[in-house]
């Protein structure tokens, strides 16, 4: 180690339970000492898991084949539908195929590197070991990777690596993938294995004598509220970058399940690490519900440029040459296009806060894809990004094979989530986080193409060895009967809690305060913070959720299909996590990644990290309602990766 | 522009439901046809009226949650363009908009423009997969698969399930999606194993839920991801083919 941390600010606590070991056979010697339940036992547990994306389709498929019995909810109608399969770059493996020099330990490095030393290194090192099985078994499903002309597979490359690690299917991967999981776990319910509830939202983890019992959770179509119980608990709810409103993410998504769990005792890890991303389709105007992602594959291909003079009005194909920045290959010559997105979003942000932005509400940069439609032809272009320039076109009305794109930042991502251990456990026993509902591998930024890496490594390859160890101390026991206490307090708390949304009978929408949160957290908590801006809104958000429980409105009753009723609940759960996020953005006086504090940056505007004193987890622990949760430090140890200022030049 | 919309409320999945109509003004050309919907709940909204419930998610096209009929078409006027990403430039100021749910025996309305599509899952549960427990798989590039193959099976498996090829259908039939996945699946040398078996099961699980296919075509209009109907002749063939190639009808190998 390069450096130490005083012991006195950690949490000894706070056990990751990292196994010992070199950390190429951590892994290995971890799945060799953990207990296994015996193929006739597996029958007799039964697992719930929530969610239906990349992790907990993968997760449910597996668990099934492996002969437990799974009970799958969703609040979508098929399970098909979960955030994921609007992923559309590609996903990261170690193969090698392309012969550039990429090996598993490549690939840890990166991304250790990529995440500005925030991650768990043993956990990012098992990532990219199993990264190159998920290739295998996502092809095996029938998942359609591009192929060359010879049949073989084909790589393309991605920001924050200078080799070609990443497997793509158009620009629809996350699609792909998550169809091959959803066929996989469809296969299961099929054949009875696994049941699955569509359409029914978990709202609350039971927990009874320390340990998850079950959930309970709400029909959309009735209304009805009831409870299920099980030996172990996953969630796989995904991120909650919909704290922001405006934001790439599908509209339902939400922290509902992971802010419940954190009631009941889950710690919440790392909130402040939020991903921005650099290219996406800047907003148009004030009714805009969503933001729209533009690959970062896209990158590859496409240069981004702003003119040199910011009263430069001409149209951009107007501009000559020497008339243009192309900023980043300017400033970063190593990486040029291609560096990680927390570099690429604040290079843009430097460049709209100069007063250089452009189109019509001048907050935008080009993307240009002139160079290479000269140098491969429409041809090429098209068939690696057809989908995506049509959906451009669509979106704008303008057609990106002539004029250049207009790209902007916009919220993406959640590295932070739900602490869990080297075995994906939670702070209660029986619970566990996959996916981007956790925290554990992208540490302060996350590496594009590893989200889909890391959610399919979590569900066909983590999860289903390291429950086993849990399950094994309750073998022939009977899971905690529905009619117990635990169970109908929840359940009662819950219809408490819906009758009470309705019962409000104010004059403001939920999206009104959902928009109103959003843009206080975008503006205080988002791409730049700093110790002004965080106060600030840690004085308006909470004077927001006065407004929300005193003036909301929501019309119609809890026993049919209610949206703005499910809407309220997710965006009571943003009120508080809102303001965690920036009681840890606060808290965490140094910039790293994608948490950028103004106070913290070098000379020439990069992330200025302190290693000496914030090389660690935060993990918060809640304290009650009304009370300020507490914070625990996990320590953070780099053995094999040397904390580096990052650099990309 | 200024709109007249005549939207389908239905106040559950027994209830009669009947057109209401809305009159709404200053929606931006910019603006996706379902945010000119997020429009016009919030203003039922203030007025005391119960929004419009609809499905929608990622509203980029691609989760196939949302999928409305409007003025009588899938997905509406933009060819190859799903709900989300219909923009109100497609529309003229003072346009009269009617808006419906898909209308399906199979897909019973849930509310409003809400409607249970879970007939598609059962089509998938019965066949549309490739068995590969998890652990099983070999290599990646052990098996080449010629590009072109890759690309039209691709180009199958680009659907999204929405459900615009069963409502544009005059006889509710689902063989465009059916055909979409046999085709996915079948076309690839890691789906031969099951190949005929699959077709055979997803082809009558999906005559338990949906009408025929008569070949009109509307499917493939309607179609976001604008799929072949091509695909419906390839998996009428596999399905032919598979009464007599089936080892499990006829004992022999199955090539």
């Amino acid at each position: 180690m390069s450096y130490t941390i005083s012991d006195s600010t950690m949490d000894d606590a706070l056990d990751a339970k990292v196994p010992d070991g070199p950390i190429q056979e951590k892994w290995d010697n971890h799945r060799f000492s953990i207990r296994l339940v015996n193929p006739a036992n597996k029958r007799k547990y039964k697992i719930i898991v929530i969610g239906t994306g990349l992790a907990g389709a993968s997760a449910a498929a597996t668990l099934g084949e492996l002969g437990y019995e799974v009970q799958v909810f969703t609040y979508h109608d098929s399970a098909r539908r979960a955030h994921s399969i609007a992923a559309q770059g590609g996903i990261n493996a170690a193969k090698n195929y392309p012969n550039d020099g990429d090996s598993i330990f490549r690939l840890f490095y990166d991304t250790v590197k990529g995440g500005d030393f925030r991650s768990r290194e043993a956990n990012v090192y098992r990532l990219a070991q199993v990264s190159n099985e998920i290739i295998d078994q996502a092809t095996a499903q029938g998942v359609p990777f591009a192929r060359d002309y010879g049949g073989l597979l084909d790589n393309r490359s991605f920001g924050g690596a200078q080799v070609s690690r990443t497997f793509y299917a158009r620009g629809q991967t996350g699609q792909q993938l998550l169809l091959g999981a959803y066929q996989a776990l469809a296969r299961q319910v099929g054949s009875g294995q696994v049941q699955l509830h569509n359409r029914i939202e978990m709202l609350d983890v039971v927990v009874k004598e320390g340990r998850a019992v079950g959930v309970v959770v709400r029909d959309l179509i009735t209304g009805e509220i009831t409870s299920h119980s099980a030996h172990a608990v996953v969630l796989a709810t995904g991120g909650y970058t919909n704290v922001y409103f405006l934001s790439t993410n599908a509209m339902a998504c939400n922290v509902t399940a992971a802010w419940r769990a954190h009631h009941k005792g889950a710690y919440f890890a790392d909130p402040c690490f939020t991903q921005i991303h650099p290219t996406c389709i800047p907003a148009s105007d004030e009714h805009q519900s969503k933001l729209t992602l533009m690959s970062e594959s896209l990158r590859n291909d496409g240069r981004i440029w702003v003119p040199k003079d910011r009263e430069d009005a001409r149209a951009p194909n107007d501009i000559p040459e020497d008339d243009r920045d192309y900023y980043l290959e300017r400033q970063y010559p190593a990486f040029g296009n291609l560096v990680p997105r927390d570099v690429a979003a604040r290079a843009a942000m430097r460049v709209i806060d100069s007063e250089r932005g452009i189109g019509p509400l001048e907050n935008g940069v080009y993307l240009d894809f002139k160079n290479s439609i000269d140098r491969l032809g429409e041809g090429t272009i098209e068939e690696r990004y057809g989908n995506l320039f049509e959906m451009y076109e669509r979106i704008t009305d303008e057609d990106p094979y002539s004029v250049p794109m207009r790209i902007y930042p916009a919220p993406h991502y959640t590295m932070g989530g739900v602490w869990v251990d080297y075995n994906l456990q939670t702070t209660i026993p029986g619970l566990y986080a996959l996916g981007e509902a956790n925290f554990s591998d992208h540490g302060a930024n996350r590496l594009g193409a590893s989200a889909l890496m890391q959610g399919l490594a979590d569900g066909y390859f983590v999860l289903p060895y390291t429950i086993g160890d849990y399950l094994a101390d309750w073998l022939n026991t009977e899971p905690v009967p529905t009619d117990d206490p635990a169970f109908t307090r929840a359940e009662a708390d819950i219809a408490d809690r819906t009758k009470r949304f309705l019962d409000i009978g104010g004059t403001r929408s939920v999206d009104w305060f959902h928009r109103e949160l959003g843009k206080i957290m975008i503006e205080q908590c988002g791409i730049s913070r700093s110790r002004e801006g965080l106060e600030k809104a840690l004085g308006e958000i909470p004077a927001l959720e006065q407004e929300f429980w005193n003036d909301l409105r929501v019309l119609g009753d809890d026993m049919s299909v209610n949206q703005s009723l499910e809407r309220a609940g997710r965006v009571a759960d943003f009120f508080e996590l809102a303001q965690l996020m920036c009681r840890d953005a606060l808290d965490r006086e140094e910039s790293c990644g994608g948490h950028f504090r103004i106070e913290h940056q070098t000379e020439e505007g990069e992330a200025k990290r302190d290693d000496e004193n914030f090389s660690f987890v935060s993990a918060w622990e809640w304290s009650g309602e009304g009370e300020a949760q507490h914070l625990h430090k996990e320590a953070l140890a780099f053995e094999y990766v040397k904390p580096t200022q990052r650099s990309y030049k | 522009m200024d709109l007249t919309l005549r939207v389908w409320r239905q106040a559950g999945p027994k209830a009669a439901g009947d057109f209401k109509t809305y009159h709404v003004e200053d929606v931006s050309r910019d603006a996706s046809f379902l945010e000119m919907l997020d429009q016009v709940n919030e203003a039922l909204n203030a007025q005391g009226e119960e929004p419009i419930a609809f499905d929608h998610d990622c509203r980029e096209g691609i989760c196939g949650m949302c999928g409305v009929m409007i003025n009588g078409t899938p997905h509406g006027p933009q060819r190859g363009t799903a709900t989300c990403q219909l923009h109100m430039r497609k529309f003229s100021d003072g346009d009269m908009i009617t808006v419906e749910p898909w209308r399906a025996a199979a897909f019973p309305v849930l509310r409003d423009l809400v409607v249970d599509r879970s007939p598609f899952d059962r089509i998938i549960e019965s066949g549309g997969y490739i068995t590969a427990p998890t652990g099983s798989a070999p290599d990646a590039n052990l098996i080449p698969v010629p590009k072109d193959a890759v690309d039209s099976a691709f180009d199958a498996a680009a659907c999204i399930g929405c459900g615009a090829c069963v409502a544009a259908c005059p006889n509710s039939a689902a063989n465009l999606f059916t055909a979409a996945k046999i085709a996915h699946l079948n076309l690839l040398p890691q789906g031969q194993a099951e190949r005929w078996n699959r077709t055979v099961a997803m082809v009558e699980t999906m005559e338990e839920w949906f009408g025929s296919c008569t070949n009109h075509g509307e499917c493939e209009t309607a179609c976001p991801q604008e799929i072949s109907i091509d695909f419906i002749a390839w998996m009428n063939a596999d399905y032919v083919r598979a009464q007599f190639k089936n080892p499990s009808k006829t004992g022999r190998d199955n090539l």
